[in-house]
């Protein structure tokens, strides 16, 4: 499983309130978290990651359990997330709701055209190859499902 | 030998393994998605809902029409499919989980990263998210990495105005943001010993600040007396001798009253070092302080004063604001001119009550300083209850009596 994207640069330790704030969670129109992703952070972000792969800091997604955070990272358009470390429940969300997470050490240049590799576990940042943690063959097949909704539907 | 995570989930740490859970619960806030990815699974019936809980505490009592429509629908949900609700007024969900549900030895998920909170008993407690949650409460079970341990060891006691917020600051402030991700945190030592199943509960609950997966205490008397009074059975827990991937060493007589100042919890200053910064609000509550012992503290030092600047009071449950009635600590409260909010989050998250203004500064006893948290451009730090009590009557950033 690949995707291909122009790199969309953030920094280190971005929470999910800074992702979609506590005000837009009382609803289940999906479209309202795209709209308001990363609000607070930079209101343009939310026109320039559809398309894009976000190359993250250290410890992304810190913080809050909410899952609208990748839902509206998804909605947004994001075509994956690539940084050096994830916060764990993010982590798993993000496999849940079929965005795929590629946990690598590279250097973010804003638009660099980045490849990542599910299966084989590598991401290029402009023809520039690095090594990825392997994902277990679970994620990977929730991810290629298009989450784990679907991945238990067809398991069923 | 091995670690509690080890022993509770019956492998090494780095396994992957499928476990059936005791405890899963969900708020009123991601409930809603985990109830919309149930509809979307096609999930009808629910094999186990006995181990299941819905507990209203997020946005509570409900703030508009759209978040009064959302709660009435998985209230219907927990009416039809069995599960256990526990309704808007009843208290946080991490801390109705402790008034004589959790035990030692349990796998506990719930659908809010502070389900760590839970670990004080002995648990193997972790946050999950709301679509995990959903496969969860129709499979009954999940899957889990077995976490490597950080050991805390806890050494004397605590001395003056200190209280186990200080310790969960330190903590967090020697461990830093991401210093424990994927990791399971283990509090020991003499110095655990000594702290009340409040004071770990508090303790627990900042575990995931670090990144950690779950911060765990070992039952022992203090647990099991603790249980008993719920009427509940338990047995202490032993540590092994078995390999921590790093221990860090708190000697408890050093522990000092801190502040996390804006917007990292991970920045912590000595309390005096910040010592009349100006404050629009103090807030005191939520799963880290709003339990019992932490509000007759508030009130001891409050008691016969009056606050100086605007101050929000939220037990952490109905049965914490029951008990504070019942012993004259909610009128000491409310005589020092503090407002009282329903048990629940109350500010902390910013999307119901207590919200902040642009430039406002509140200091809570809250586990999260993210910019924008409680309201656009509001700053927030983040201390003990006594450094919040002198603070309130001070209207400034103040020290603690007796620090």
């Amino acid at each position: 499983m690949q995707g291909v994207g122009p790199a969309v640069c953030l920094g280190n330790d971005i929470d999910t309130d800074v992702i979609i704030a506590g005000r837009y969670l009382r609803t289940k129109d999906r479209s309202v978290w795209a709209k308001h992703v990363f609000e607070d952070l930079d209101p343009s972000l939310a026109g320039r990651i559809r398309g894009a792969i976000i190359v993250a800091g250290r410890n992304m997604g810190c913080g809050s359990s909410r899952e609208q955070a990748v839902v509206a990272l998804r909605e947004a358009g994001v075509i994956g997330v690539v940084a050096p470390s994830f916060a764990r429940i993010f982590f798993r969300n993000a496999v849940n709701v079929g965005l795929p997470v590629i946990e690598a050490e590279v250097a973010c240049i804003d638009g660099a055209r980045v490849v990542f590799d599910l299966d084989s576990g590598w991401v290029e940042v402009d023809g520039e190859r690095h090594p990825a943690r392997p994902l277990s063959e679970k994620m990977v097949a929730i991810l290629r499902a298009g989450g784990l909704v679907p991945y238990w539907r067809s398991s069923r | 030998m091995s670690t509690l995570s080890e022993r509770i989930l019956g492998a090494p740490s780095g396994a992957y393994v499928d476990r059936e859970v005791d405890i899963a619960f969900a708020h009123d806030g991601t409930g809603v998605l985990a109830r919309e990815a149930l509809r979307e699974m096609g999930v009808e019936n629910l094999p186990h809902p006995e181990r299941l809980r819905l507990v209203f505490d997020h946005i509570v009592p409900a703030n508009t029409g759209t978040t009064a429509t959302l709660q009435a629908d998985l209230r219907g949900y927990a009416r039809s499919s069995g599960i256990e609700l526990s309704d808007a007024g009843g208290g946080i969900c991490h801390q109705v989980m402790s008034e004589g549900v959790v035990r030692p030895g349990m796998i506990v998920v719930g659908a809010d990263s502070h389900t760590c909170t839970l670990g004080a008993f002995g648990a193997f407690a972790t946050g999950v998210g709301a679509t995990d949650m959903a496969a969860i409460w129709a499979s009954g079970g999940t899957w889990f990495r077995v976490p490597e341990t950080i050991a805390v060891n806890l050494a004397g006691r605590l001395t003056g105005a200190a209280e186990p917020k200080d310790i969960a600051l330190t903590y967090v402030s020697k461990l830093g943001m991401e210093g424990a991700t994927y990791r399971a945190l283990e509090f020991m030592g003499d110095g655990a010993a000594e702290i009340s199943m409040d004071g770990r509960l508090t303790i627990s609950n900042m575990a995931v600040e670090t990144g950690a997966k779950a911060g765990i205490f070992y039952a022992d008397a203090t647990t099991v007396r603790y249980l008993t009074e719920y009427g509940l059975a338990a047995s202490p827990q032993t540590p092994e001798d078995c390999r921590y991937e790093q221990t860090v060493e708190i000697d408890l007589a050093d522990v000092v009253p801190l502040v996390a100042v804006p917007h990292r919890v991970d920045t912590v200053r000595e309390v005096e070092g910040v010592a009349g910064t100006h404050l629009d609000q103090v807030f005191v509550g939520t799963c880290t302080n709003g339990r019992y012992e932490d509000l007759a503290r508030f009130a001891r030092i409050i008691r016969g004063r009056k606050v100086a600047v605007r101050t929000l009071v939220a037990p952490a449950s109905r049965a914490v604001l029951a008990r504070a009635i019942a012993t004259g600590v909610l009128a000491d409260i409310v005589d020092a001119g503090c407002m009282v909010a329903p048990p629940g989050c109350g500010p902390c998250l910013g999307a119901h009550a207590g919200v902040l203004g642009e430039g406002e500064v509140c200091l809570s006893t809250a586990n999260r300083n993210f910019k924008n948290r409680m309201g656009v451009g509001g700053e927030i730090y983040l201390s003990s209850v006594a450094t919040a009590a002198a603070s309130a009557i001070a209207g400034v950033i103040a020290v603690p009596e007796g620090a």
